[in-house]
């Protein structure tokens, strides 16, 4: 198992068998699609119904707590979300010192070019149009696994 | 167990219409491949999940429609959630109805809104028809493996 979080040096799947998503949505039934397809494909997951729940999830909340962060290898978010866009998780989530290493994946139903790039820009890992398939999933996997920072 | 292979092909064909008729669309059969056997009735959960905001959401701009002046930004958001919904379930009907609702609501034109309103019910009914004695067919039939277990 890793120590401390998640190395910056490692892929997200790499030496791990069971990845710890984090999945961030508003929706309960894209929470539950998105819960399912990353459990298919060997994940623990934690699901979240929006920004700052996913904050407090990691540590980055009201109450810095920081048992989460060795646990968490990836965070998938929904742009779109009532309070803290996904935009925003993002930024706080790369503004943190001890989060800043995790890579984060948006996920919206809009394919608004200005919005993927200011979320790339920002540190995203990748951008997913929704609704989300199998091979998004599979695609997930196969190119954070080649990712070395 | 012949009756079994009646029913099962009852079903079939109920399943085909869904999607020779487009009310329902490739998403949901993503939705079904995520069904397993600790998972039998995902796409039933998943759909149940769907009925339950949609039946909500348009009750709730049905209701907001009555009002005067209509609070047009809100029932935008709605729409937008259920745009979302529909679409992550791959209800494609009442997807496209959405859509051309919201492009009205651009226009503020109330009397088309309401109008085009209507079919958006109309779909929401017609895919909840279909779709809930599919369901009770299918809890009837059973999963795949229980059928081609040999007697």
């Amino acid at each position: 198992m890793e120590s401390g979080f998640a190395s910056s040096s490692k892929g997200f799947m790499e030496n791990v068998d069971q990845p710890h998503v984090l999945a961030v949505d508003d929706s309960d039934i894209d929470r539950k699609l998105i819960e399912k397809l990353l459990k298919n494909f060997s994940c623990k997951v934690t699901t979240a119904e929006n920004g700052p729940m996913a904050l407090e999830f990691l540590g980055l909340g009201d109450h810095q707590n920081h048992s989460n962060i060795s646990k968490v290898n990836l965070v998938i978010t929904d742009y779109c979300m009532p309070g803290m866009t996904g935009y925003e998780l993002l930024k706080k989530i790369k503004e943190s010192s001890v989060m800043k290493e995790v890579p984060v994946v948006i996920m919206s139903s809009e394919n608004i070019p200005n919005r993927i790039n200011k979320c790339l820009e920002e540190g995203a890992q990748m951008f997913m149009l929704k609704p989300i398939k199998q091979s998004d999933i599979k695609q997930l996997r196969c190119h954070l696994m080649n990712c070395r920072s | 167990m012949e009756d079994n292979k009646v029913l099962r092909q009852q079903l079939a064909t109920m399943r085909q219409s869904f999607f020779d008729e487009g009310i329902l669309d490739k998403h949901y059969v993503q939705v079904e491949e995520l069904e397993d056997k600790d998972n039998p009735h995902f796409a039933e959960e998943v759909m149940t999940m769907f009925f339950r905001d949609s039946t909500k959401l348009i009750a709730t701009v049905e209701h907001a429609l009555e009002k005067s002046p209509c609070d047009l930004p809100k029932m935008d958001k709605y729409l937008h959630q259920l745009k979302g919904s529909s679409s992550s379930v791959g209800a494609s009907t009442v997807w496209s109805a959405i859509n051309k609702l919201r492009e009205i609501l651009k226009d503020g034109d109330i009397e088309r809104f309401k109008t085009q309103f209507l079919c958006l019910r109309d779909e929401h009914e017609k895919l909840k028809g279909n779709l809930e004695p599919y369901f009770q067919l299918l809890r009837q039939v059973g999963p795949v493996e229980t059928a081609q277990r040999p007697m």
